[in-house]
């Protein structure tokens, strides 16, 4: 089976590791790492977590979760589900703004501006921060609608750009080709994993700076997912991605940097480990860390 | 290719700032909407109180009318009316209603149960006049007189997509274990439904019965030319007068609705229309009386479905 | 070893008997099913009973009954009968109110449903929905000694002075307001505070069945709350919200009362808002009762007749418009 589709001259037949079963997993995740998406070691931090927390209402949901998030890499947030990831996840973008009575602690750096500092223009952080959902959700307008309604927000009303920022998007969602002569079409007549990739042009199409995935491929089929994966490391040209996913072996393939999450005694979630992807998965210094990655639980 | 950076960079400060005017004044707008219209509700509310105070006594409610020039009097006659209508109403809107619904909860998928929620909503917009132009046809027609019969009849066709609809929402919420567990110890449908189902739903059942009864005592429409008004009502003589006269429980029950009965909403529509200022007066009275009881009906249904709600759900 | 039961002893017909009745589901079960027929069955009742009962009136005088004129015949003395008035009445005082209620309706249901805090949002709807209980006749005595001389005349004299002055348009503003503020106007505006609850309530349905996915996106793009209301939630909530509208539309055209004791209850042939008019459910109310001849109660009835279909038709389509709304999510994927 094939697991590697972009490292075509490195493809790897584990059918027959597998079936050695899980004494040599950690072996297995070895060759498993992405091949061609070099992890800068020495990529600037983009966005800086500090002390974060989260409550909703007297319920702590976050504890003081600190890490950086490098620029131009792929940073993957696993954990057992209910750890908090999602959570995490959208105080970056602040949607947890809209949970009524939550309330948010402690800072987030976008390059060098608190996104939590008071008197902060959140609709302009949600432009830069994109956000793709776990199911598709495009709106019930056209291919070409959905793509445009970001960048009409912000003025743009000529034909011609709308249109090229309509082409861009969807080549950088790989989705170009095979929409191109049919825009018009309802977004609602493609498939699943062509809505997912619309929705990631919809969420391109106001040139964010950081894009936000929450398990993007949980609800498509497997080559849905490996497409999908593929534009991944494509986008980390020009962008920066934080991806929440329970599927570990997504994030093994996938991220260059792993946060692992657990929840703590009082059912708030924590960051236990983060590390560049290869260490938290070949060596992982935290034992739960050790224990989730190799399958033990979760 | 002018990046989207450069596009928004002229108008991105303007814009933005008109954004954030325009949303913060349609979302006030909104509230403001919502604000009037509450006020309008005050208003008439208010209104209907103050005035209809002054004219209110015990008198009013236990007395029946007294000629014009002659004070006092009051509306016990459109009260009794309004009773004997509304139970009759009631008694003809029940029975099918209920059981129509016990249909439309247990099948909702099939022909008759879809085609029996999209009449029944179909059926709670016709105009309750043209519904007492049916029942003159139906009913006083055939009898060749004006009657209670007709007008309670003419109510009971108004009340029961209400009974309908609430009713089978209520029978929805019941648990399913509940009905399978009595089906388990070998009851019959029948018996689960009667002796199980509906008592769980009993109390959900009759707050719809509430709201159907209040809408039925507010209308008039429909009995302009069904029950037409009758000043001389008095369910007491009726009685009494029958036991006198030694007439069977039928009869008498017979007399009491097989007449033109008044009720308090035709009351009120004859008041207003009379040049005479203490009508004027008594028919804010009347407006008073009604609207205390349709908004009490609805507030204490509502309040009891909330409390059930909120039972339910922890 | 089992015991012996007697079936083999028991009468062939009474064992038959007892499996048709299947322990008294059977019957319950045709019961249930006769009374949901009967509910089906009372709509066409209705049509069909009015549509005999009018049987003369029809023949008598056909199409002409219905056709629009400036000098109506209503002559019950006379036989000679025409519609028109009646129904100009009720389409000029529905619609008006439809279009007034629309725009505070909408808001009101944007409100409770996207913008209210939590725990306000219960109290306020049932707050609204009274409005919706207080009777007809009520309403129509607070109109005609409040509602009229208090806002409508002074309204009206203005928009008689201002609007009225523009020709074309003018026509439906022409004065002069009477004194008393009996008017069209005067029924339209009490129609528009009657199904504002109505609008509200299905709007705010409408409203809150969309999946919360839809905002999520929207949002997460960097648009206001009211971008994606009137962006985003509005278009895809737009056959529910125009089905609220048309149920609202029904619910003006059928009321009584209320119109009846504000409009004025005049045939005159002007065709402005600001003049007193005449409904279709406002004639039948005040002239049933004691309609002498039998044509003259058979022309009522008629008019009774093109109200229901009218209503029912509108029913329907707008039924029809708000269930579509709930089958309207975005597609679950496929491969």
């Amino acid at each position: 089976m094939d697991l590697l589709p972009h490292a075509a001259h490195e493809r790897l037949d584990l059918s027959f590791l597998e079936k050695l079963g899980k004494g040599i997993s950690i072996m297995t995740l070895q060759v498993m790492t992405p091949i061609n998406h070099e992890t800068n070691a020495n990529a600037p931090v983009k966005v800086e977590v500090k002390n974060l927390e989260v409550y909703y209402g007297k319920f702590r949901a976050l504890a003081g979760i600190s890490m950086p998030v490098y620029e131009n890499q792929i940073t993957a947030i696993i954990g057992p589900s209910g750890c908090g990831k999602s959570t995490l996840l959208r105080c970056f973008n602040r949607m947890n703004d809209l949970t009524s009575n939550s309330k948010v602690n402690g800072e987030l750096i976008l390059d060098d501006q608190n996104i939590y500092a008071p008197g902060v223009d959140v609709v302009d952080i949600r432009r830069r921060v994109g956000m793709v959902f776990q199911r598709p959700n495009p709106f019930p307008k056209s291919i070409y609608d959905n793509v445009t309604y970001g960048p009409k927000l912000y003025g743009i009303r000529r034909r011609s750009d709308l249109d090229e920022i309509v082409e861009r998007s969807l080549k950088a969602a790989a989705l170009w080709d095979e929409v191109k002569d049919k825009l018009g079409q309802s977004a609602l007549s493609l498939s699943g994993g062509q809505q997912q990739r619309l929705c990631i042009a919809r969420a391109l199409a106001v040139e964010p700076e950081v894009i936000l995935m929450d398990e993007p491929a949980s609800a498509l089929d497997p080559i849905s997912t490996l497409r999908i994966e593929d534009l991944m490391h494509d986008l980390t040209k020009d962008y920066t991605i934080i991806i929440v996913t329970h599927n570990m072996q997504q994030a093994a393939r996938v991220s260059d940097y792993t946060a692992m999450m657990m929840i703590d005694s009082q059912r708030a979630g924590q960051l236990i480990e983060y590390d560049r992807t290869t260490t938290i998965f070949t060596s992982p210094k935290n034992k739960q860390t050790e224990d989730y990655v190799t399958g033990r639980f979760g | 290719m002018t990046s989207f950076q450069q596009m928004i960079a002229k108008n991105q400060t303007t814009l933005g700032t008109r954004r954030k005017m325009v949303n913060a004044l349609m979302l006030t707008v909104t509230g403001l909407l919502t604000l009037l219209v509450l006020a309008l509700l005050f208003w008439i509310v208010g209104y209907v109180l103050l005035r209809g105070m002054k004219a209110i006594n015990l008198s009013f409610i236990t007395q029946p009318p007294r000629p014009l020039g002659v004070a006092g009097g009051g509306v016990l006659h459109a009260i009794e009316g309004t009773i004997v209508i509304t139970v009759l109403a009631a008694l003809f809107a029940i029975p099918p209603g209920i059981l129509a619904a016990f249909y439309a909860a247990r099948n909702p998928n099939t022909p008759l149960g879809i085609a029996l929620r999209f009449s029944t909503d179909v059926l709670s917009g016709i105009p309750s006049i043209v519904i007492g132009l049916f029942a003159y046809a139906i009913l006083v027609k055939p009898m060749g007189h004006y009657s209670g019969l007709a007008g309670g009849a003419a109510l009971a066709i108004l009340m029961l997509p209400i009974i309908l609809r609430t009713t089978e929402e209520m029978l929805k919420l019941v648990p399913h274990d509940l009905y399978e567990g009595s089906l388990a110890l070998g009851a019959a449908e029948w018996k689960t439904s009667l002796s199980v189902i509906f008592p769980a739903a009993l109390d959900g059942i009759v707050t719809g019965f509430l709201l159907a009864i209040a809408r039925a005592a507010g209308e008039t429409a429909p009995l302009l030319f069904t029950t037409l008004g009758n000043e001389r009502y008095d369910i007491k003589g009726i009685i009494s007068n029958g036991i006198v006269q030694h007439q069977s429980f039928l009869m008498i029950i017979g007399r009491i609705v097989n007449q033109p009965v008044d009720s308090l909403p035709l009351t009120l529509w004859k008041y207003a229309q009379q040049p005479y200022p203490e009508r004027i007066d008594q028919s804010w009275a009347v407006a008073l009386v009604l609207m205390i009881f349709v908004l009490l009906m609805n507030i204490i249904a509502r309040l009891w479905i909330y409390f059930r709600m909120r039972r339910m759900k922890g | 070893m089992h015991t012996r039961n007697n079936i083999s002893s028991e009468p062939k017909f009474l064992r038959r008997l007892r499996d048709f009745f299947q322990h008294g589901d059977r019957p319950w079960r045709v019961l249930l099913i006769l009374m949901s027929l009967l509910l089906l069955v009372m709509i066409l009742a209705i049509g069909w009973l009015l549509w005999r009962e009018s049987a003369g009136s029809r023949i008598q005088f056909g199409l002409g009954f219905l056709t629009p004129t400036l000098n109506a015949n209503w002559d019950p003395v006379n036989d000679r009968f025409q519609a028109w008035p009646f129904i100009y009445g009720t389409l000029l005082t529905s619609l008006a109110a439809m279009l007034l209620a629309l725009p505070l309706s909408l808001g009101i249901a944007i409100f409770l449903s996207e913008l209210c805090p939590e725990r306000l949002r219960q109290p306020l709807n049932s707050l609204i929905e009274l409005l919706a209980a207080i009777p007809s006749v009520v309403y129509g005595l607070w109109g005609i000694f409040v509602f009229l001389p208090v806002v409508v005349a002074p309204f009206g004299q203005v928009l008689a002075d201002t609007i009225g002055r523009i020709p074309g348009l003018g026509l439906l503003f022409m004065g002069p307001m009477p004194e008393s503020g009996s008017s069209r106007l005067g029924a339209a505006l009490i129609l528009t505070i009657m199904i504002i609850p109505t609008i509200t309530a299905i709007t705010r349905d409408v409203l809150l069945a969309i999946p919360s996915h839809q905002r999520e996106a929207s949002m997460a793009m960097g648009a206001t709350r009211w971008e994606t209301i009137w962006k985003v939630l509005l278009p895809f909530g737009l056959s529910g919200i125009l089905g609220a509208v048309i149920i609202g539309l029904g619910r003006a055209l059928g009321e009584t009362m209320a119109v009846t004791m504000v409009i004025g209850n005049s045939i005159e042939g002007s065709p402005s808002l600001l003049r007193p008019g005449y409904t279709m459910s406002s004639v039948i109310a005040n002239e049933f009762a004691e309609a002498v001849t039998k044509l003259h109660t058979q022309v009522l009835i008629e008019v009774g007749l093109v109200l229901f279909f009218i209503t029912l038709l509108l029913n329907i389509i707008a039924r029809l418009l708000v269930w579509s709304v709930a089958r309207k999510t975005p597609q679950d994927v496929r491969a």
